[in-house]
């Protein structure tokens, strides 16, 4: 099947029933094998045993931040292509996204109090990262307020657009102004500052809840087309009705 | 530094986790069943997409109408 193949509602539906309990599996077996490992890695020299929050912690702000980034690609799917699944996409990641980025803030602020002794302060990186768990629900909330859903994904699209200059500020907000939160210590231009026994574990959680990330998200978008056909013979039948 | 002082707060945070996911699980979950529930009973009632193939009962009736 080509990738543009998916395009139509009735084969990307078959895809996702053949696809989304293989993605599952795996999703399964690499969270087993990612948490052994976070388990089995040595506490930090400076945090001790609570850098085990990090394996949830920072998977959980990677995927907040990609939950916008593909809502922002299905926002231009929307407004330039028209595609038939963009809005689609874009609705069905918005809850899987902003439940990600709660997570990074509550796992955050369980990190913190030890290391920090506060559970929250307006930095710039906690900040904007609160910021984008309000774009979410504004989103989320705008979805659900315009009962047509071509009229609420071109709504719903451009707030994504302009929501999405969120992702460069909470990613360099570490550099550009002087946060309690800590830099950049996994992707750096010098090399990661993490110890490798800490860093692979921490890849393997990543990879496992990117795996759940896509599985939920195509779940999702299978829901939303289910959704759109019950509405559209809703429609049928009360305009057979009249 | 001593790691039975934060257990708490690790504990507190793979528990906020289970949480996340298995709320995100049975949202997909259930309301997948809704909505083929909801398709289901407009099938019953006869409504269908054009695109739709024909149920075969459906089919029967229609020729039986027909004869």
């Amino acid at each position: 099947m080509a990738i543009a193949d998916l395009a139509n509602p009735t084969r990307f539906l078959k895809f996702a029933n053949r696809t989304i309990p293989w993605l599952g599996g795996l999703t399964v077996l690499v969270f087993a094998y990612g948490i052994d490992q976070a388990m089995l890695a040595p506490d930090d020299y400076q945090q001790g045993a609570t850098v085990k929050i990090m394996f949830l912690h920072v998977p959980s702000a990677w995927l907040g931040m990609l939950g916008w980034g593909v809502m922002s690609v299905a926002a231009l799917g929307t407004l330039v292509w028209r595609h038939p699944l963009a809005d689609v996409a874009a609705k069905a990641a918005a809850p899987i996204g902003a439940a990600f980025t709660l997570l990074c803030l509550v796992t955050g602020s369980l990190w913190g109090r030890p290391e920090w002794g506060t559970y929250w302060v307006w930095d710039a990186r906690l900040t904007s990262e609160l910021v984008l768990l309000l774009l979410y629900l504004g989103v989320i909330a705008l979805w659900r307020t315009v009962e047509d859903p071509s009229r609420a994904a071109r709504a719903a699209a451009i707030l994504t657009l302009v929501g999405a200059i969120d992702l460069p500020i909470i990613k360099f907000s570490v550099d550009w102004w002087n946060t309690l939160h800590q830099g950049s210590s996994v992707f750096r231009v010098s090399g990661s500052t993490i110890d490798s026994s800490i860093l692979l574990p921490l890849f393997i959680m990543a990879a496992a809840f990117t795996l759940l990330f896509f599985t939920l998200h195509l779940a999702a978008m299978r829901n939303e087309i289910l959704r759109r056909r019950v509405r559209t013979l809703r429609l049928m039948q009360a305009s057979a009705a009249s | 530094m001593n790691a039975a002082n934060h257990m708490g707060f690790i504990v507190a945070s793979y528990a906020a986790a289970v949480v996340a996911v298995s709320v995100l699980i049975a949202w997909v979950t259930l309301d997948y069943r809704a909505q083929r529930r909801k398709l289901a009973d407009l099938d019953m009632r006869g409504v269908a997409r054009r695109s739709a193939p024909a149920r075969p009962e459906r089919a029967i009736e229609q020729a039986k109408e027909e004869a």
